[in-house]
Formats: C-alpha cells, sequence, structure tokens
C-alpha cells in the first residue's frame, strides 16, 4: 500500500484531491475480498491501472488546455502570431549560427580518437614560415627520428589525367602515405583502404576512390574493385572506396593514391610540398611532441644546413587548423546570435507580461466560477510552451535553410563538410531554446497566478501592476534598442571593411578574363619542343576565335596558387637572406597584356625566348626596388629556378597570395627556358583568355582548341578570373549579409517591441489621456507625451548599445582591415536608424492617443 | 468545479463518446450515483462484459465534469447509510443531450448495418 499511496502523486492533483480516497476505498474493498495470491494480482492489477491513467488523464488535461490554447489563439491572433514570429526569429537565428560555430570550433573530427591527431609543420620563423611544409628526405627523418608519435603520414594534393568509361577527365588526386588511413583511424566503406605495402616502390599501383566519383563516374558498381583505371597513363587497381563524408585532406578529392619517393626526391631536401598529419602516442602532450621534433629538427640541421638552416617544427592539434579570421568570424555570428536571441526574449517577456495583464479579467472571471488557481497556472505554462513549440518548429526550418546559405563561413582547411548537416545536436539545440523560452517566459505569470491566493485575483486585486509592467517593459525595450545597436555597428564596420578589400587593386584586371586548365603530363610532354608545340597550337585557334583579344599560358593563376616560391641567388645584395625569395611563374607571351597587368619598362617575354636563346626574366616592379633600389634593373642578373637570368621587363606586381595577404615580389619567365623535364611542378597549365565578348561564350571554342590539339588532354576548372577575385571576398560578403539579416531582424523585433509597449501604455492611459484632452491639451501634446516617451527609450539603449558595440567591434578589430572600431560615421549611422526605428514604432500609437475622444474616455470610468 | 471554457463545445463536437464516458452517463440518467455504485451499475446492465477499473472510472469522471457532462451533487441519498468519503455524481443537461445524441449515432449506425443485412430487423 505505500507504493499505491506513492503512486497516486502520479494523478493530476485535482483528481486525486477528488477521488484518490475512493479510489483507496475501492482497492480495500476488493484486497478484503481477495485471497492468497488473489490480493497480489489485485494489488498490481490496481498499480498498473492507476499509472496508466495517471498518463491519460495528464493528457486528457493537456488535450483540454491546448483546445483553450488555440481558442484563445483565434481571439487573439496578434498575441499568438507575434509570439511564434518572435519565438522562430530567435531560435532560427541562435540555431543557425550555433550549428556552424559547434560545426567548425566544437565538434570532434570525425576520426578515431581526434584528439591526438595534430598536423606537423616545418618552423622557419626567422623568413617569415611557421607553417611550411616538409621535403620527402626530412619527412621520412622526421618520422624515423622521433618517438612522440604512434604514426605520421604526409600527403600532397595533386591532379591526374584519367581515362573513365565517359571520356578523359581531370581528377583532383591526393598523394598520400599508404599509411595515411590507419593514422586517421578511418576505414573504406567498399573495399580497402591503403595498406603500408602499397607505399611499397615494387608494389603494383593501387588507387582509392571517394563516394562522389564512384557514383558520378562508375555508377556507385561494386564491380568497380579490382578494376583497372588509367591515370596519366599508367594503369591503377581500384581497391576501396571511402565514405562519403571522409574530406580529407580537403573536400574536392577525388582520388586517393600512395605516396611514393624516388632517391632523388629523398635527397633533395629543398623541395618542400608534403603536409604531415600525425597521431601523437598516449599520454604525450603536444608540448612533449614539439620538444621531440625540435630535436630531430635541430640535427637534421647540422647534416643538412643548406636546406634545413634555421628549420624548427610546429605541432598543432589537427582541429585548431582553422584561421584566426574564420575563428573570429563565426565568434562574431555567434554573438550576434545571441544578440537576436536576447532582443527575442525580452520581446517574449514584454508580450507575455502584457498578455498577463490583459487577461487578468478574465482569470478573476474563472476563478470566480470556482477555477483553481494551479489549474490556470497550468494552462497559462501550457499556452505559452505551445506557442513557443510552434515557434521552434519554425525556428528550427529557418536554420536549416539559412545553415547552407552561410557555407561559405566553414573554412576550407578543416576536413569536415561544407555545411553542417541538421542532425540530432542542431534540433536538439532548437528543442532546448524552445523549452527554455516557453518555460521561462510561461512560468514567471504561472507562477503569479498559482501564488496568487484566490482571493486576490477575485476581488480584483491586481497581480500585475500597471505601472511596474511598464517599468519593466521599457527596460526590456531599452536592451532590445542596445542590442540593435550593437549588431548596426557591428555590420556597418564590417562592410566597411568589405568595401575596403573590394577596393584593393589586385594587380590586373579579372572583368573578360576566362580561364582553363590543362595539366599535361609527363613523360609525354617532358620536353620542351613538344610542349611549345601544344601551346601555340592551342592559343593561335584561340586567339583567331571571334570575340577573342589575346590569350596566354602561365603556371598558376594569382590568388587560386599562393605558393611557387623559389629563393633569389644574388651575389653581393644587401638585401637579408630571409626576404630573398620571389614568386615563380612561367608564362608565355601575352600573358601580361591579357591579365592587363601593366608592363612599366622594357618587354614582354617573346617568342624569341628559347631554350638556347639567352635566358630572361619579366620582374615586378617590387622586385625591382627591392634588388636594385633606385637603379635601372634592365639588363642586370640574377639567378632563380637554377639558371641565371637578365631582367628585360618591369610589370607592375600582382597580389599573388590574395586580396587580404603580403605577397613575395613577383617573376615571369619565358615557358620554354628550363631544362627538359626540369620544374615539373611549374610547367604552365593555366589558360587565361581576354574576351571582348561574354568570356563564357567563348569556352567551347578553348576546348574544341584543346581537343585538336592533343584529343587525350582534358580541360578543366573552366572559370571567370572575376569569380576568383570574388571569391577572395565569399567569407567577407556571406559575413555582412548573414550579420545584416540580424540587424534587419534585431530592427524588426526592436520595432515590434517599442510599438507594442507604447499602444499598450495608451491603451492603459487612454482616460488619462481623455482628461488631459478635456484639460486643454492639445493633440500635439499629446502626440509629444507619447514620442517623448518613445526618444527617451532608445536615447537610453543607444547611449547603453554605443558603450557595448565600442567593446564588440574592439575584439573583432584583426577583421577590419585598419578600420577603427571606433568608427564614428558608423556609430552615428546606427545610432539614426535606432533612433528612426524607435520613432516609427511610436506613429502608430501616437496616432491613437491623438484620436482619444475625452468624453468617452472618461464615460469608460 | 474548472470552468475554464468561455465558448462551451456543442453535443455534436464530443462524438463519438468513448464506451466508458457512455455508459457513466447512463448510469447516473435515472439516480445519482457514487463511483463504486457506477461500477456495480455498468457492470449489472452488461452482464459484466463491461468492468470499469477504478482508474478508468475515476479519469472519466474528472474529464466528464470539466466538460459539465456530469456534476457532484451535495445531496446524499440515505445519509445514515453513506460513507462520507464518497462523492455522488448526476447527469446535467448538457451530458442528457450529449447521451441523446449519442444515442441517435448508434441508432443511425445500427439502421445502416440492418439495411446491409448485418443486423436482426427488430432489435
Amino acid at each position: 500500500m505505500p507504493l499505491w499511496h506513492l503512486l497516486l502523486h502520479l494523478l493530476p492533483s485535482a483528481m486525486r484531491e477528488a477521488h484518490g480516497a475512493e479510489m483507496t476505498a475501492l482497492l480495500r474493498r476488493d484486497l478484503a475480498r481477495a485471497r492468497g495470491m488473489g490480493a497480489v494480482v489485485v494489488l498490481a492489477t490496481a498499480l498498473a491501472d492507476l499509472v496508466w491513467n495517471a498518463l491519460r488523464a495528464h493528457l486528457d488535461a493537456t488535450a483540454l488546455d491546448l483546445r483553450d490554447v488555440w481558442r484563445s489563439a483565434r481571439r487573439a491572433p496578434g498575441f499568438a502570431t507575434s509570439v511564434v514570429i518572435v519565438t522562430a526569429l530567435g531560435v532560427g537565428a541562435a540555431t543557425a549560427a550555433f550549428s556552424l560555430a559547434d560545426h567548425v570550433l566544437l565538434r570532434p573530427l570525425p576520426f578515431a580518437a581526434p584528439d591526438a591527431l595534430v598536423k606537423l609543420w616545418q618552423d622557419q620563423t626567422s623568413r617569415g614560415y611557421s607553417r611550411m611544409e616538409l621535403s620527402p628526405g626530412n619527412f621520412e627523418d622526421w618520422r624515423a627520428q622521433s618517438s612522440s608519435f604512434q604514426s605520421m603520414s604526409a600527403y600532397a594534393a595533386s591532379s591526374a589525367n584519367a581515362m573513365t568509361p565517359g571520356g578523359a577527365l581531370r581528377l583532383d588526386t591526393a598523394q598520400v602515405s599508404a599509411t595515411l588511413f590507419e593514422t586517421l583511424g578511418v576505414g573504406a566503406a567498399l573495399g580497402r583502404a591503403l595498406f603500408a605495402a602499397d607505399g611499397e616502390p615494387a608494389a603494383a599501383p593501387t588507387v582509392v576512390l571517394s563516394d562522389h566519383v564512384w557514383r558520378s563516374t562508375f555508377a556507385a558498381s561494386r564491380d568497380v574493385l579490382g578494376a583497372t583505371l588509367m591515370l596519366n597513363g599508367t594503369a591503377h587497381v581500384v581497391v576501396g572506396v571511402m565514405p562519403a563524408w571522409f574530406e580529407f585532406p580537403t573536400r574536392d578529392v577525388d582520388l586517393w593514391l600512395p605516396l611514393r619517393f624516388t632517391p632523388d626526391e629523398l635527397d633533395d631536401r629543398a623541395n618542400v610540398y608534403l603536409r604531415v598529419v600525425a597521431r601523437l602516442r598516449p599520454g604525450v602532450t603536444i608540448a612533449q611532441a614539439r620538444a621531440d621534433l625540435n630535436a630531430v629538427a635541430a640535427g637534421l640541421a647540422r647534416a643538412f644546413p643548406e636546406a634545413n638552416d634555421k628549420t624548427g617544427a610546429t605541432v598543432i592539434a589537427l582541429r585548431d587548423e582553422v584561421t584566426r579570421q574564420s575563428r573570429t568570424m563565426l565568434l562574431a555570428l555567434a554573438g550576434a546570435s545571441a544578440a537576436v536571441l536576447l532582443i527575442a526574449c525580452a520581446n517574449l517577456a514584454s508580450l507575455f507580461l502584457a498578455r498577463s495583464v490583459a487577461r487578468q479579467r478574465e482569470l478573476s472571471v474563472r476563478l470566480a466560477m470556482g477555477a483553481r488557481p494551479r489549474r490556470l497556472a497550468r494552462q497559462v505554462l501550457t499556452e505559452s510552451l505551445a506557442l513557443a513549440a510552434l515557434g521552434g518548429v519554425v525556428g528550427a526550418g529557418l536554420a536549416m535553410a539559412a545553415v547552407p546559405v552561410a557555407a561559405a563561413l566553414v573554412p576550407t582547411t578543416l576536413p569536415i563538410a561544407e555545411a553542417p548537416r541538421a542532425d540530432l545536436r542542431m534540433l536538439g539545440l532548437a528543442a532546448l531554446a524552445t523549452l527554455s523560452t516557453g518555460l521561462g517566459f510561461g512560468l514567471v505569470p504561472a507562477w503569479r497566478i498559482a501564488r496568487a491566493s484566490g482571493g486576490e485575483l477575485r476581488h480584483g486585486a491586481r497581480v500585475f501592476g500597471t505601472r511596474g509592467t511598464e517599468r519593466l517593459r521599457g527596460l526590456f525595450v531599452v536592451s532590445e534598442v542596445a542590442a540593435t545597436i550593437v549588431l548596426l555597428v557591428t555590420v556597418g564596420l564590417f562592410l566597411k571593411a568589405l568595401w575596403q578589400v573590394q577596393a584593393i587593386d589586385p594587380g590586373f584586371d579579372p572583368r573578360g578574363v576566362v580561364t582553363a586548365r590543362t595539366a599535361l603530363p609527363l613523360p609525354q610532354y617532358e620536353a620542351v619542343t613538344a610542349r611549345t608545340q601544344f601551346y601555340q597550337q592551342v592559343l593561335d585557334e584561340v586567339r583567331a576565335t571571334p570575340g577573342v583579344e589575346s590569350a596566354a599560358y602561365t603556371s598558376f593563376l594569382p590568388m587560386v596558387m599562393g605558393g611557387g616560391i623559389w629563393p633569389v641567388l644574388l651575389p653581393g645584395t644587401t638585401v637579408p637572406e630571409d626576404a630573398r625569395a620571389a614568386s615563380v611563374r612561367f608564362v608565355t607571351p601575352g600573358y601580361f597584356a591579357t591579365m592587363r597587368v601593366p608592363l612599366v619598362r622594357g618587354r614582354d617575354v617573346a617568342d624569341t625566348d628559347r631554350q638556347d636563346s639567352q635566358y630572361v626574366a619579366v620582374v615586378s616592379r617590387s622586385f625591382a626596388e627591392l634588388y636594385w633600389p633606385g637603379q635601372d634593373p634592365l639588363g642586370r642578373h640574377f639567378s632563380i629556378a637554377l639558371q641565371e637570368r637578365v631582367v628585360v621587363g618591369v610589370v607592375g606586381d600582382v597580389r599573388v597570395r590574395g586580396l587580404e595577404r603580403e605577397s613575395e615580389p613577383q617573376v615571369y619567365l619565358p615557358a620554354p627556358q628550363v631544362a627538359d623535364g626540369g620544374l615539373a611542378f611549374y610547367i604552365p597549365k593555366d589558360l587565361v583568355v581576354r574576351a571582348s565578348t561574354t568570356p563564357a561564350s567563348i569556352v567551347p571554342a578553348v576546348r574544341a582548341a584543346v581537343m585538336r590539339a592533343d584529343p587525350r588532354q582534358p580541360v578543366s576548372d573552366v572559370q571567370l578570373m572575376a569569380d576568383v577575385v570574388d571569391r577572395q571576398m565569399a567569407a567577407r560578403s556571406t559575413q555582412v549579409s548573414v550579420l545584416a539579416a540580424y540587424a534587419g531582424v534585431a530592427l524588426l523585433l526592436a520595432l515590434v517591441g517599442i510599438h507594442s509597449l507604447l499602444a499598450y501604455v495608451v491603451a492603459a492611459r487612454t482616460q488619462e489621456i481623455g482628461v488631459r484632452i478635456a484639460l486643454g491639451a492639445s493633440r500635439g501634446q499629446v502626440l509629444g507625451l507619447v514620442v517623448r516617451r518613445a526618444a527617451w527609450l532608445a536615447a537610453i539603449g543607444v547611449a547603453a548599445g554605443v558603450i557595448v558595440a565600442y567593446a564588440t567591434s574592439r575584439s573583432v578589430q584583426a577583421l577590419l582591415v585598419g578600420i577603427s572600431a571606433a568608427d564614428v560615421g558608423t556609430y552615428l549611422w546606427a545610432g539614426m536608424v535606432a533612433v528612426v526605428t524607435t520613432l516609427l514604432g511610436s506613429m502608430l500609437p501616437a496616432w491613437r492617443a491623438m484620436q482619444v475622444d475625452p468624453v468617452a474616455a472618461m464615460r469608460a470610468e | 468545479m474548472d470552468t475554464l471554457a468561455p465558448d462551451d463545445p456543442t453535443p455534436d463536437s464530443l462524438l463519438p463518446l468513448p464506451p466508458a464516458t457512455f455508459h457513466i452517463l447512463l448510469a447516473v440518467a435515472d439516480q445519482d450515483r457514487h463511483g463504486y455504485a457506477i461500477i456495480q451499475e455498468v457492470a449489472a446492465r452488461t452482464d459484466g462484459a463491461m468492468t470499469l477499473s477504478a482508474g478508468t472510472l475515476y479519469r472519466s469522471i474528472q474529464k466528464m465534469v470539466e466538460l459539465q457532462l456530469i456534476e457532484e451533487t451535495a445531496e446524499r441519498p440515505a445519509p445514515d447509510l453513506d460513507d462520507e468519503r464518497r462523492r455522488y455524481y448526476r447527469i446535467t443537461a448538457f451530458g442528457r443531450e450529449v447521451a441523446r445524441a449519442e444515442a441517435q449515432r448508434l441508432q443511425a449506425l445500427v439502421r445502416i448495418a440492418r439495411t446491409c443485412g448485418l443486423a436482426p430487423r427488430s432489435a
């Protein structure tokens, strides 16, 4: 029986109080009649019946409450709609921003024991590179001589021409240590990943496919295992397919090939191109690993001083491969969403408070008719929860739609998907935000009703005082205006920063230029003459196409490829050794004209610059000024890319590394002036074409020209140069758009908040206003009364907002490219927008106040 | 009691009634009864085919009171024989309307069954 009495508490209190004693009496009667084991059966049945019906009784009560919510929503659609919209905006904004931040900054990487995974870099801080790739020789020595790692694997991005059933394709490949998959702790979805044996020099070439290539090129056939794929003319056996979520090292990898080194490659310690990921041994910290590797690096610096002098090791957690810029942007976004959520909450609090006051009379009537305060409280709570739930569902939908739009904020340096998928975490977050909103704004009024002794409400005493409510709601409006100011200032500053970046001259004119890539495979195109013939034929045909102004080939496109740096050798120069590096590009004649890089002095590279003529170079202005300040650079000699060259021309500087980054001085070399089979990495492969017509319209002609020159060579990476430049600003423009959307939502919410507060004040003071008008107050004075109040609230909100905004802007200073966090114009603009919004919000209530009929108002008393 | 809804439901909006609700309405239609008496009455009328558990009975009563189908009565038929814990219930005018509407609904159903040859001609 004690259990029975305990379980009676599962019943709704009203039912327990009304029927608990009778139910107990009935059970006693049945127990008295039962004999032996029968009593146990009776008790067990009664307990089960009690639990089941307690549950049903709660559902019944909730159903009744929901019916009432629906009715009251139909009677006061404005309130219900406002609550749903405000909750949806708040929950949507918070869910979207936190999902992105969680995806990029918090969530563990999708690998086994991801906390033990680290990235390793060479540290040449003295030359300005704290994160530099490794040479094959150094990588093998790091792996053999260090003791902190369970496994260490290298990888390098590459690409390959593939002959597939659908024709020739250019595929992005990752050449990886055969141990990479073991290091990451990832297996194949189909077949197997690479084994250590695949990396042996004598092993048959193998390849692992990405899920998307498997689906798009091999029709997701399981027969692909064991099939042969021709890559750069070599047969590779397909051994496995990776899962769709596996995006290492980048999202666009099509194939993984085992990385193998020739003895020559191992000897060349200056050829740094390998990235390295490693798994720490259990119990080893990052600091210990760093000390270990630095000791190894010091040994290598002594053994190979030419390449390894002043070279240490950088060890960072793989999870932290997020640039400070990405991190700050996401934190700014999270902050903005928190501000929107805050405004939404202030608005909801205000709405529910007003609602409670408005329902006071209704509640009194119900109490007078015998309703129990707890039942009423429960109903009020159900109302807030139901409306919040509806808002939460809409908000989660908004978040799901919004997240992919903001995907440009997800950095490409992390091996994760472009955008978080809508998953349980995201929905859980939305549910949590919704539940706390519903409970938060339902509980307080419900609690006050439940506590009010029946008499208080019944006799018309006010549980919610008008004046106190007004003050509280005024405070909410002030905080809404303040939060809006913070968002407006942030958006304003970011917008100015975006304009600043847009105004940066890239050093070339991207408009009207289309580019396409054809990487010529070795050994077929090892000879310079073979390549020259190919370039000549393609360029002649492309240039003859109507609408084409000029065309040329280059090693790499600016901003697409920032590397390709070579040390400059110039005996007797005073330039510090660490600064003697230049970005090297082999180009065909016409490159500068096509890109509209201004030729400042001398000449362009020419067809007469052949493999057997004098080796020449065209240098950028900054290069000339660095090595020969105040002198004529033409005719000067220096060595780069394994040859001594003479300067024949000077061109303008190009932002090779991107709009917001410093670039090395540039050196352009004639495409043929390299040894056969040498510097394969620099072989020109990017075609740039300037068109006077729509650039996209000449793409078929380009494809046809390449096809005629060599039908086995695919054309890939067709893009407009303008898009390349725009991508530089993609994260920034997305950031500004997202923040602007948030600021817009905030403004809208603040407008609603101000309007509803003033409407409430005017309604509550209709009699007072009536008396004032009767006593001779003009309509203008009444208008002033309302507008003054709005202006006061706005002024306090703006003042508070400006202080917070300044503190916030300073924390994102790093993203502002020189724009001051105290930019006066931005603050003035934000303040004005907020004040105008406030006044707009006061218009309708002010107009209503002016229309008050004094006679009717006083008669209502 | 808790009369929350200012605009009350119509009899039709409550149909079809759960069987327990209909039986309880029938049990208190002719005289006021307390909970245990309702259980006994329902069992007797259905020859034991329908036995209401205590949980089902009181949950139904709770809901029927809220919907104003029945009401608690202060009068006690035989105070000397009565246990004071017991509450007595009587059908309301609205409860009668609802019971009538439910009976008509069932009657109409039987009529249809009859035209299909699935029920005897005379009930």
